[in-house]
């Protein structure tokens, strides 16, 4: 499936679940937070969040700044 | 002179600079100058998470260089231009600390910036947007200019502090407009004297944080003047004497200005009479 991962079309392996993309992408979930379609998915939800064709995701985290 | 903690919000601290940690030259340097600071508070920005190049390893995290226990996290909507999208940021990261279990999850650094070329905040976002947030149950510290009928606007919106600004973001040039600043701090702390007033962003120098504070601010917050000084380190334990000098002077009561010379030796008894 075709997903949006931070701005930036992604091919994904289904079934796929927030959990799975994470260790997919080597993040460590406690240094990150999630959105699906603007949504945020509560860190504890990771496991149990599936994600679907043409979701838009954004992973953020911590950066320097001002 | 006993000099009292400085409240905001929920919190409470010993040191009133608060620093920035964007830009220094290396994690490192950044680490040694958040220590000789002095400071007890590092804001922070949120963006998109760098995922490792095919084959490569991944960037360090700033969470690995900051020491949660030591300092508290103020996450900042840096960057963001519109309410709607400084909402989220400040969503993203109370999400982000609440997963870490750090206090910093109960409060946020507002920016809501008009222009990409001054980084002037834009006041009719800022405003919105402090609404949404006090009503998200978020302490908003609200970045902002130096006019101070804003000022009191972002106050009565709810906002645990407001933060003038000295000059634009990362300009070096100091408080532009003490007049303003001080009107700011009486309107804001007006029947309310503990109100906490933080001059964020255009700090060049020691002696700019020093006169913001001898202005009657309560804190101040900068970045770049430190972590783009020449020697970061230096300058950093350069602005914790400032501010530290700069309070004890607002608290000890300055001399008036006077346009003509009065004498600190007697006058009387000199040798050669005038």
């Amino acid at each position: 499936m075709r997903i949006i991962l931070n701005g930036q079309p992604r091919t994904a392996e289904e079934p796929t679940s927030v959990a799975d993309l994470l260790s997919q992408l080597e993040l460590e979930p406690v240094r990150v937070a999630v959105e699906i379609n603007e949504d945020i998915v509560p860190r504890k939800r990771f496991g149990e969040t599936p994600i679907r064709d043409g979701d838009r995701i954004e992973i953020v985290t911590f950066v320097g700044g001002g | 002179m006993s000099e009292k903690r400085t409240r905001i919000g929920s919190f409470e601290f010993s040191s009133r600079l608060f620093l920035g940690t964007g830009k220094y030259s290396s994690y490192p340097v950044m680490t040694a100058a958040l220590e000789a600071s002095g400071c007890e508070v590092v804001t922070v920005a949120v963006r998109r998470d760098v995922l490792a190049p095919e084959g490569g390893t991944k960037p360090d995290n700033i969470l690995d260089h900051l020491d949660l226990n030591r300092y508290t996290i103020l996450p900042n909507t840096a960057g963001c231009f519109s309410a709607k999208d400084a909402v989220r940021s400040a969503k993203l990261s109370r999400e982000l600390l609440e997963g870490l279990d750090h206090p910093g999850a109960k409060w946020v650094k507002l920016e809501v910036l008009a222009d990409k070329k001054t980084l002037l905040p834009d006041p009719i976002g800022t405003l919105e947007a402090t609404k949404a947030l006090v009503d998200a149950g978020f302490e908003v510290l609200a970045y902002t200019g130096d006019d101070p009928i804003v000022a009191k606007h972002l106050k009565d919106a709810g906002a645990v502090s407001v933060m003038p600004l000295g000059s634009p973001i990362g300009s070096g040039q100091g408080i532009l407009n003490p007049n303003n600043i001080l009107l700011c701090l009486e309107y804001l702390k007006e029947d309310d004297p503990d109100y906490p007033v933080i001059v964020d962003a255009g700090v060049g120098t020691a002696s700019d944080v020093s006169i913001a504070m001898e202005l009657g601010a309560d804190g101040v917050l900068l970045n770049t003047g430190i972590a783009g000084a020449a020697d970061a380190v230096t300058m950093a334990s350069a602005m914790n004497h400032a501010i530290q000098a700069g309070r004890l002077a607002y608290l000890s009561g300055r001399i008036p200005r006077k346009r003509y010379a009065t004498a600190s030796s007697p006058m009387e008894n000199v040798i050669a009479p005038a």
